[in-house]
């Protein structure tokens, strides 16, 4: 078992290396100018140059490359471009809005999932199972923006139940677990649930059903175990897949929705995505892609590390 | 403690205390403000994100030596004395400009206002070897301040700056100049990041509370020393939400109590649900700036005036739910400087037509030109719309537009590198769409029509060289009598007009939405707006 912890940490450095210059080369990538983060439109020759040198950004792109990954390993992203705010600083505020939301909607998404899919692996072909399928059809499909707009219009504007936006009455650093913090949550969190709980229900589904047509639950039944108990084992042979599927769902998440954060103007990664993008700020863009793609590494290997936990085949293999 | 009160029980005592400061804290006048922005802007001194930030974190909370009169809508403002109570230029050297600083007046730190602190803000932005100088700052600044060439502290109270060249206009440069306290930043360890949440100026309104991309808090200055705009709400709560749409939803939802720029589209809803909608004259315009370089179709002034001839500007209007209104030329008619041209921007299809005809083009042998637009962003209105709207316009008089579409961000680069650039002009492109601020003279003309300011020295993108009016500006840098300027400044616009140096579409209206607890706003007809004139119920 270490053997193959050990394995899994040293694949995931060369992943982890690839992030760093994929981060660092992606915003090269696009057209436009970093300074104009800062520097008016019509701001003169003489001042953007001045500022390329006080940002270090007339350096060459592998010096620079260098110097970033160098102070990154010392625990330091540099400063925000946009707003000479630390970019470790921004982006830990960030993700810790957006786990929060990432959190509560997979919960949601897994466990309405789950309970749809079996449902559905269960009676299929029944009306469960065609409302379940279609369900899940419409979470994967439908459009986030949309959804989340639609939301609004009932339940905010309509019915006045819920906030428009916003991460609480007095900002995301004033955030409290009571009912009327909570209210801000729910309608993030049900727009972005619809994915996961779609993916989910569909994995579910065609593994309980596959599950059902093997032999081991014919001979499980056969020695006469109740249904619960056959149930037991099935949810047991499911669960590595559905842990992997709801590992990557969780990364997914994490690294907010650009869409959903902006229509509910939740302080979270996707919103200061959105904001570092359209302000071409690189060092916060390099910041926090770096910062969710090692999210995203360490999920998918703490997943890893599980998987063979629960099932034992995976680790001999 | 008195006796009597000793003898009384505590909760009697403790009563109405408890209910004076409910009441004192019930009294608390709040304004939530919706703002377009994804993060609050600079609040260390010099706002970034351009000149509607200035009303927002720029002239709340600082104050500049000459101010913009912002709490007037019903004509357009002028320059007013801000901390300098006077200006006037040196007679013996038209280049000096001595101001005389304001007494009495104290940063919200408590130190007092000097002419040494105007001086350390200038050095703030300009000396980069100074130990207070911020290139964040000074980037939001310095291309606003181009004159100032030195500057020194005659005594306490008086400053002199020299310009580079005689600049008669240059005062107009003053209102986006703002000054903070140098004790302030001492005392904070000489940090502009710690300066940013505990900054000092003069303004109206006091920075309390700040939390990056979600809200600041102003509170309601009052010991401000213009007695006569002391604000009249305690509290402004501004939020970012740079979704139109959801701006929308948190006004109707009750959320914020004033939002900008409401999408047209939610016009008609927010209206029947008792909002009101407020607009004004602004200085913007929406146009395509011609290259008047040669093997340019547009160096033809007949076909730079068809175009002009060939838009349905009301269509438009339409279009934007009236969140607009049509240009007559760079300048709202009502300015001051519009001047009278003799060349009547209009929808005349006939006329159009005819100077078509007279270039040598038709529909059925088309002048092609390729017009690079930004897809979006601020100042741009509905970009992809009204630029189709234009270009099934002109294909009527015979010219086919060909777009080339890029991000906001990356045709500022292409602006600023001018029309004969490789990135331009190697590519055919002999237009520029690009939403103008037109604030000041030199914002809405100079920058604009003088050979000086060729780009890539500075905006005059299409390479606009008119002696004659080379010859205007230079008459007009050197005369100090307003009138005389303001005379001046028409004819210049009444040349770029007649010159049809621009397509001139639209002028943006400045859109605000208000809830109806908002009793009054004063929407001034500028970019920078007075906070303080906000009242709610």
């Amino acid at each position: 078992m270490w053997v193959y912890i050990l394995k899994r940490l040293l694949y995931a450095l060369p992943i982890a290396l690839s992030v760093t210059v994929i981060s660092f080369m992606l915003v090269y990538l696009a057209p436009g100018d970093p300074l104009n983060a800062i520097a008016p439109a019509d701001a003169p020759a003489e001042v953007i140059e001045a500022l390329k040198s006080a940002y270090g950004l007339d350096k060459p792109v592998p010096v620079q490359y260098g110097l970033w990954v160098w102070r990154a390993l010392h625990g330091d992203l540099g400063t925000s471009i946009a707003s000479g705010r630390a970019v470790l600083t921004e982006v830990m505020g960030a993700v810790s809005n957006t786990f929060m939301l990432a959190t509560i909607a997979s919960l949601m998404g897994v466990c309405v999932g789950c309970v749809l899919g079996a449902l559905a692996g269960y009676q299929r072909g029944s009306w469960i199972d065609k409302i379940a399928t279609t369900l899940s059809v419409i979470g994967v499909s439908i459009p986030h923006y949309w959804l989340g707009l639609v939301l609004t219009i009932v339940f905010s504007i309509t019915l006045g139940w819920l906030p428009a936006m916003g991460a609480g009455p007095g900002g995301s650093s004033e955030w409290v677990w009571d009912l009327e913090h909570l209210r801000f949550l729910v309608l993030p969190a049900v727009t972005l649930c619809v994915i996961p709980m779609g993916i989910i229900t569909r994995t579910v589904r065609a593994l309980v059903a596959d599950m059902l047509e093997q032999e081991f639950v014919i001979a499980l039944r056969a020695r006469g175990l109740s249904s619960m108990a056959v149930f037991q084992h099935i949810a047991k042979n499911t669960a590595p897949t559905v842990l992997a599927v709801t590992g990557l769902q969780i990364g997914y998440l994490m690294g907010g929705s650009i869409l959903v954060e902006t229509v509910f103007a939740w302080p979270g990664t996707g919103f200061l995505l959105n904001t570092a993008i359209f302000q071409r700020d690189i060092p916060l863009l390099q910041g926090t892609l770096l910062v969710l793609c090692m999210i995203f590494v360490v999920l998918n290997l703490l997943v890893d590390i599980v998987q063979p936990l629960i099932d034992p085949r995976m680790g001999r293999a | 403690m008195p006796s009597v009160l000793k003898k009384m029980p505590s909760w009697l005592v403790a009563l109405p205390l408890t209910l004076c400061l409910q009441t004192g804290l019930q009294a608390e006048t709040v304004a939530r403000y919706g703002i377009s922005m994804a993060d609050i802007p600079l609040t260390t001194g010099q706002p970034d994100r351009g000149a509607g930030a200035y009303q927002f974190t720029g002239h709340t909370l600082y104050d500049p030596l000459i101010a913009w009169e912002a709490n007037i809508s019903t004509r357009p403002g002028k320059l007013v004395p801000g901390l300098a109570t006077a200006w006037k230029v040196d007679p013996k050297d038209s280049k000096k400009w001595l101001f005389t600083i304001r007494k009495g007046v104290k940063f919200h730190d408590g130190s007092d206002l000097k002419a040494s602190a105007i001086v350390w803000n200038l050095d703030k932005v300009l000396a980069d070897k100074s130990p207070q100088f911020d290139a964040k700052q000074s980037a939001q600044v310095r291309p606003r301040i181009p004159s100032i060439a030195s500057y020194r502290v005659v005594d306490d109270y008086t400053v002199e700056i020299t310009t580079k060249n005689v600049d008669a206009l240059f005062p107009y440069q003053l209102p986006w100049f703002l000054i903070g306290s140098p004790a302030q930043w001492e005392k904070l360890g000489k940090d502009w990041s710690k300066v940013a949440t505990q900054p000092s100026g003069t303004g109206p309104f006091k920075l309390d509370k700040l939390v990056p991309r979600e809200r600041a808090d102003l509170v309601k200055n009052a010991a401000y020393w213009d007695k006569t705009r002391i604000a009249k709400t305690d509290r402004i709560v501004l939020v970012p939400i740079p979704d139109a749409m959801t701006r929308a939803n948190a006004l109707l939802n009750g959320q914020v109590d004033i939002i900008e720029t409401p999408p047209p589209d939610v016009l008609p809803q927010l209206k029947s649900s008792g909002f009101k909608l407020v607009t004004n004259v602004t200085p913007h315009v929406w146009p395509y700036h011609f290259s008047t370089y040669p093997g340019s179709p547009w160096t033809d002034i007949r076909v730079r005036k068809a175009a002009n001839l060939a838009i349905d500007r009301s269509a438009i209007v339409k279009l934007l739910n009236g969140l607009a209104t049509p240009a007559k030329g760079q300048l709202d008619s009502t300015s001051p400087w519009f001047g009278k041209p003799s060349f009547k921007i209009a929808y005349d299809l006939p006329a159009a037509k005819a100077l078509m005809t007279q270039a040598g083009y038709s529909p059925s042998k088309p002048l092609k030109a390729k017009i690079i637009i930004a897809q979006g962003g601020t100042g741009q209105m509905l970009s992809l719309p009204m630029n189709e709207f234009i270009q099934q316009s002109l294909a009527e008089i015979g010219i086919q537009l060909e777009f080339e579409v890029v991000e906001l961000e990356n045709l500022y680069l292409h602006w600023r590198s001018g029309a004969k650039a490789d990135m331009n002009g190697g590519k055919g492109i002999t237009g520029i769409n690009l939403g103008y601020v037109t604030a000041d003279p030199f914002y809405a003309l100079t920058r604009f029509v003088d050979s000086r300011y060729i780009a890539p020295n500075g905006v005059n993108w299409g390479g606009y060289n008119n002696p004659k009016m080379d010859s205007t500006l230079d008459t007009l840098r050197n005369n100090f009598d307003t009138k005389v300027q303001d005379a001046l400044l028409a004819e210049v616009h009444q040349t770029m007009v007649d010159d049809a140096l621009m397509l001139w579409v639209v002028h943006d209206v400045n859109p605000h939405a208000l809830s109806p607890k908002v009793q009054e706003f004063v929407q001034a007809q500028h970019w920078f707006q007075d906070l303080t004139t906000i009242r709610m119920k």
